[in-house]
């Protein structure tokens, strides 16, 4: 019975989540009164225009910031530091430049002391999941901006998080490998059965990946809107629905980015 | 050149080759342009010579200091040796002196870059106690290296020790100061992913801060390679009573003006070789690190 209530329960819970910094000019709202539940298995997508917040959200659920009002909790604890439930990839490469893609990939399960004959095999093993069985020995430098990013999430994946949290991770990589590493990632997310929550400003990435899109306003950064993507997977970017949705969407953003431009030009 | 088919096969072929002549063409250059630059210098003095500006006692020209090879290489014996020295045990005494100087350098290397490291990252570890180091390592950085040689002298006395000390001194302030900058700007990233992946204090220090400062660090130390020769060559000259810096004091006091441009050759060329040395270490040990950040002549 409580098995049930506890799967049924939302992973993740922002009630009034708040942020701002104090700097010489005066306080910094970067994000207000936000709440949010993200359940088990749900692919989340924050989208919004640059500055808004939504990186933000993700390192304060990552525990890397600390919330300056509101609560978040992650599995019902509540989320003050990092913790292993929670994985983190990047917008730029952060694999270490001093270890092998293996190393790097079970960095994670060194730290809690598992033995080096343990860790190949289990490297080898996730770097297979993610399409790169045979890059074990090399240096993250040999590898394509697209196999870094796999790399990466191998090595989330290997601490079996609840949550995969990405910060636009498919940013830095050309389109073509884009559309494919978004196929990858959905491949994964059925596979390792954790929660996406992912962030983007791109409006067709947002509409192929999620089941919900959290529309964010610019700063302060506030959820303007919640959009459910009810289409079928594999999506077709060309069918009228995903045009429709893509058509909404950019509606809702387009006055957040006309002020956020706005903004911009005004400190300049 | 006789014309290659283009085929699939020959592509890799061609491309290597050219790779090869580029490289070989690129190593000639230097070579070219190293003999040019060395040969203006001593061009210029040996046309100084010639013309009667520079006095052959005083500014010897290389072809004067550099001929009498094995009459020179006689001053490095040990002053002991009443009478001749054979030209066998001369070129034993050059070599022996050489070393002598070398391993005082590598030694105090080697001191300096542990403790200073090792301070470095345990005041950046235990914050009270950087609280409590830090200003006093700010005050000492300053002093010149030169101004610990009496210090060097009365704690060590005379001997290997107190050369070994001023190297140590030389590097220690400036390195331990640079690991405390160089741990600050550690990638913010690599923090993040370290602490995502449930990192420790202890296990953030030793598995990702460690690594991402040692390339630089290596940097610092090579740049004081140099700075670290001086001290050893004014140790030895003051103190130590061995070594190529005793060999110049040597040529100071007898006037020896073609012993000293001499020895000075041999400090520049062991200095040069260190360096090289140090970049290969460099290269093997650092190996994530590119090529062209390693820095060329």
């Amino acid at each position: 019975m409580l098995d049930t209530i506890s799967a049924k329960a939302p992973l993740v819970v922002c009630r009034g989540v708040g942020k701002s910094w104090e700097t010489k000019g005066g306080t910094v709202t970067a994000l207000d009164g936000i709440d949010l539940l993200v359940d088990r298995r749900e692919f989340v997508v924050f989208l919004g225009p640059s500055g808004c917040g939504k990186s933000t959200l993700l390192y304060l659920i990552a525990g890397l910031e600390a919330v300056t009002s509101g609560t978040i909790t992650s599995g019902g604890l509540e989320v003050k530091v990092p913790g292993t439930d929670r994985g983190l990839i990047f917008q730029e490469s952060s694999l270490f430049p001093w270890m092998s893609v293996g190393e790097n990939v079970t960095f994670g399960l060194k730290l809690r002391g598992m033995k080096p004959e343990e860790r190949r095999g289990i490297a080898n093993e996730l770097l297979r999941k993610v399409g790169l069985g045979d890059a074990a020995d090399k240096r993250p430098d040999q590898l394509s901006g697209g196999m870094r990013q796999r790399a990466a999430m191998a090595r989330a994946l290997a601490l079996r998080p609840e949550v995969l949290l990405l910060d636009e991770p498919f940013a830095a990589l050309d389109v073509q490998t884009r559309s494919k590493m978004q196929d990858f990632l959905i491949e994964v997310w059925r596979d390792s059965g954790a929660s996406m929550l992912f962030v983007t400003h791109h409006i067709d990435e947002a509409v192929g990946l999620a089941d919900r899109v959290v529309v964010f306003t610019s700063r302060p950064g506030r959820i303007k809107s919640i959009v459910p993507v009810d289409l079928p997977r594999p999506r077709d970017p060309r069918s009228p629905e995903f045009h429709a949705l893509s058509d909404h969407l950019t509606d809702l953003l387009r006055d957040e980015v006309d002020r956020a431009f706005a903004e911009q030009e005004r400190v300049r | 050149m006789k014309a290659l088919p283009l085929t699939a096969g020959a592509l890799p072929a061609v491309a290597s080759t050219t790779a090869r002549r580029l490289r070989a063409v690129r190593g000639l250059t230097i070579v070219i342009w190293w003999v040019l630059s060395l040969g203006c210098f001593a061009g210029i003095w040996e046309a100084a010579w010639a013309l009667g500006w520079a006095d052959p006692l005083l500014l010897p020209p290389p072809h004067i200091f550099l001929a009498r090879f094995s009459d020179q290489a006689q001053a490095f014996a040990s002053n002991d040796v009443i009478g001749e020295v054979s030209a066998d045990s001369a070129y034993v005494a050059l070599l022996t002196t050489i070393v002598a100087s070398s391993l005082r350098v590598l030694a105090g290397l080697a001191l300096g870059f542990t403790f200073s490291v090792g301070m470095g990252l345990l005041i950046r570890y235990f914050r009270p106690f950087g609280n409590l180091t830090l200003p006093t390592i700010t005050l000492l950085a300053p002093i010149s290296p030169i101004a610990w040689l009496p210090v060097a002298i009365f704690i060590f006395g005379i001997g290997n020790p107190p050369a070994i000390f001023m190297v140590f001194i030389s590097l220690f302030f400036v390195m331990t100061l640079s690991t405390i900058s160089q741990v600050d700007s550690v990638s913010r990233t690599f923090l993040n992913v370290g602490a995502i992946m449930g990192a420790s204090r202890r296990q953030l220090f030793l598995h990702v801060i460690v690594p991402a400062i040692l390339p630089s660090l290596f940097m610092t130390l090579r740049m004081n390679l140099f700075g670290a020769w001086m001290v050893v060559l004014v140790a030895e000259a003051t103190g130590v009573g061995s070594g190529l810096g005793q060999i110049v004091m040597l040529a100071r006091n007898t006037f020896n003006s073609s012993l000293s441009f001499f020895t000075m050759t041999l400090i520049g060329l062991v200095g040069f070789l260190f360096d090289v040395a140090l970049r290969q270490v460099q290269n093997r040990v650092l190996f994530w690190v590119p090529p062209s950040a390693v820095g060329r002549l």
